[in-house]
Formats: C-alpha cells, sequence, structure tokens
C-alpha cells in the first residue's frame, strides 16, 4: 500500500503494462518471421530489448541470415551498455543486484529511474519498471505467439505492416530535431542503395557503418539518439522540466560526480 | 538449427552490453564519442529496419501494401497514438489495401 503511494512505482507500473501488451505484436511477428514459439521466447527471456528483438526477427523476415540477425541485434543493444554506466553511478548495485539489474536495463526503467531525483526513488522505480516490463513482456510474447501461429498467412492480417508501424515507432521518439532526422534519411538512402548489391540482411549493417561514422565525426549532442522509446513522466511535467527529467543523459554528468571525488 | 545458434549469441552479446556499463570504469565510457555512436547507430539502425521492411523484397525493392502501412504509422504518430495503436493502424492498413486488390 505505501508502496503504491511512491509516485516512481506508479510510473514504472503504468509503463510495464503499456510495454508488456505490445509484446503481444513481438509475439506474433517473431513466429510469421520464422521463428517458433521457444526462439521467441528464448528473445524475450534472455535477450530482453525490445529495438534489438524486433531487429533480430526484421532481418530473419526479410530473408537475411543469422549472423546478419545476431549484428543487427547486438549493434542496436550498445546503448543499453550506455545505461548500464549511467544506472551504476545512480544506483551503486552491489553484488546479485548488479547481475538481475543488468538484465533489466533498456529504455522503460532507465527512463523510469534517471526521471526521479530522490536516490530511493531512483531505485524504486529502476525496479518497478524493470521487473514488470520483464515479467508483462514475456506474459504477452507467448500470447502473441501462440495467437500468431494460428492465423494461417500473415499477410492476410496484414502483419508485414505491423512490423513497419513497429520499426517506425521505435525510431520516432529520436527524431527530435534536424540532426537525428538527417541521419536517419542518410541512413535509409544507403540502406536502399545498398539492397541490390549485398545479400538480405547486410544492408541494415551497412546503415549501422554509416550511422557510426556519423556519430565518430560529427560534434552534435553527445547523447543524441538516447532519448528512451517510451516517456514517462510527459503527464507529469511540463515539456521542458520533463525533457531533463528523462533524458538519461542529463542526469549522467550529476550521477557520476561523486565518483570523481573520491 | 543454426538459428537457434546465431539468436543465443544474440542474447549473451546483448547481456554482455548491459553489464559491461556496470563493470567498465566510467571513465572509459565517458568520451563522448562513445554514446553519441550508441545514439547515432541506433537512428540510423531503426531507420534502415522501417525501409528494409517496407520496400525491400529479397535484393530488390518493391511498392506494395506494406507502403501503406507505413504513411498509415505515420499518421498515427503525429497523433500521438500509442505504440500498439500505431502497429495496429500499420497491419490494419496493410490488411485492407490487400482486400482491396493491392498486392
Amino acid at each position: 500500500m505505501k508502496l503504491l503511494a511512491s509516485p516512481a512505482v506508479k510510473v514504472g507500473l503504468s509503463i510495464s503494462i503499456a510495454t508488456g501488451l505490445y509484446g503481444i505484436s513481438f509475439g506474433a511477428l517473431a513466429v510469421t518471421s520464422g521463428l517458433n514459439f521457444w526462439q521467441a521466447m528464448a528473445l524475450s527471456l534472455l535477450l530482453f530489448s525490445g529495438g534489438s528483438q524486433f531487429a533480430f526477427i526484421g532481418v530473419v523476415a526479410g530473408g537475411g541470415s543469422g549472423i546478419a540477425a545476431m549484428s543487427a541485434a547486438t549493434l542496436l543493444g550498445m546503448r543499453n551498455g550506455i545505461y548500464g554506466m549511467q544506472l551504476n553511478a545512480l544506483l551503486r548495485p552491489t553484488g546479485w543486484r548488479k547481475y538481475i539489474g543488468a538484465q533489466l536495463t533498456i529504455d522503460e526503467s532507465t527512463a523510469t529511474s534517471t526521471g526521479q531525483t530522490d536516490p530511493a526513488e531512483q531505485r524504486r522505480g529502476f525496479w518497478t519498471a524493470g521487473i514488470g516490463v520483464y515479467v508483462l513482456w514475456n506474459l504477452f510474447t507467448a500470447v502473441g505467439a501462440l495467437a500468431g501461429s494460428g492465423l494461417g498467412d500473415p499477410k492476410q492480417w496484414g502483419l508485414d505492416g505491423a512490423a513497419v508501424a513497429a520499426f517506425l515507432a521505435l525510431l520516432w521518439p529520436r527524431l527530435k530535431g534536424r540532426e537525428p532526422i538527417a541521419i536517419a534519411a542518410v541512413c535509409a538512402v544507403a540502406t536502399v542503395g545498398a539492397v541490390p548489391f549485398v545479400p538480405p540482411g547486410v544492408p541494415i549493417l551497412v546503415a549501422a557503418v554509416v550511422a557510426a561514422l556519423v556519430g565518430w565525426f560529427s560534434h552534435g549532442r553527445r547523447d543524441e539518439g538516447l532519448e528512451p522509446d517510451v516517456e514517462p513522466y510527459t503527464h507529469h511535467a511540463g515539456h521542458h522540466q520533463d525533457a531533463a527529467g528523462t533524458h538519461p543523459g542529463a542526469q549522467r554528468r550529476e550521477g557520476t560526480e561523486p565518483e570523481a571525488g573520491t | 538449427m543454426s538459428l537457434w545458434i546465431w539468436l543465443l549469441i544474440a542474447c549473451a552479446l546483448a547481456y554482455a552490453w548491459k553489464i559491461v556499463g556496470y563493470f567498465v570504469p566510467a571513465k572509459f565510457l565517458e568520451d563522448p564519442r562513445t554514446s553519441r555512436i550508441a545514439g547515432t547507430m541506433t537512428i540510423g539502425l531503426l531507420a534502415s529496419l522501417t525501409v528494409v521492411n517496407a520496400v525491400v523484397s529479397g535484393q530488390g525493392l518493391a511498392a506494395d501494401a506494406r507502403l501503406g502501412a507505413l504513411a498509415a504509422a505515420a499518421i498515427a504518430l503525429t497523433l500521438r497514438a500509442p505504440f500498439l495503436v500505431v502497429v495496429i493502424a500499420g497491419a490494419g492498413t496493410a490488411a485492407l489495401l490487400r482486400f482491396l486488390g493491392w498486392s
């Protein structure tokens, strides 16, 4: 009861429900991409990072090889390493909590935690969103995978259109400003240009290389594109405050300062 | 069978990224370039995956019902629809266009 009074727990729970529900679309798309039920479940249980999971099945659905699917998923998972570093500085987990917490380090848990200012709330936010999303995401992946395998021809239900929409929805919140839009456009063009010349799945990796080069040589904001998929605090705060609050990068300096002092 | 192997490697590497953040000294990842590349690569990969799923067919390009799904998703996102609604809009539009005879 007392726990439910915590704002971080409330936000964590609502984000868990919203995110968990779209595990249905992942499960359904995974089995219609050619994965079996347990492969879909393995991705949700073990890989547990929405963008990377959709990337894996997106490459497989397009006829790409297993190694191309693995590469795309892995490159997309790099940002979780950055989140892990921020959360480690913020929450300072010890012992087994570090290993469990690492698995729960995703866009949603990071955003819920870094959006709070009180250390106890940051901790509650991380664990509520992390565990909540994990449980519901896996539950609804199973529901989607079971439903998807009974659908017959996936195209008849427009499930290939669902994949297109899912990727655009994952990209959309990161397109704030001119630079990220330019990066997205350049990578889209690079992908289309590479399609006739390389095997399926590889154009995505070509785009990753292009994006990495842009990141290496340009001098924009250092946390460009690290806005999480979700904005848990939009209903609680004004836009300005919100932009600063939910940004994993925004609190990083604050979080790492004590480290520098010791 | 080989898909299982790559799938499990992907799972292992995903966890490796996550745990690395908790153990690598902050200094190591503090280079602004590292987080910038993580960010630009996320944008680039998602843009690429969107395009591949919308217009690529094997090793060629195709304009089919998936383009309609892309447009419907963009409209839904402009209207600030939640993720699941966006996905359903995409699927519904593609299904409807096929029902109407556009591949």
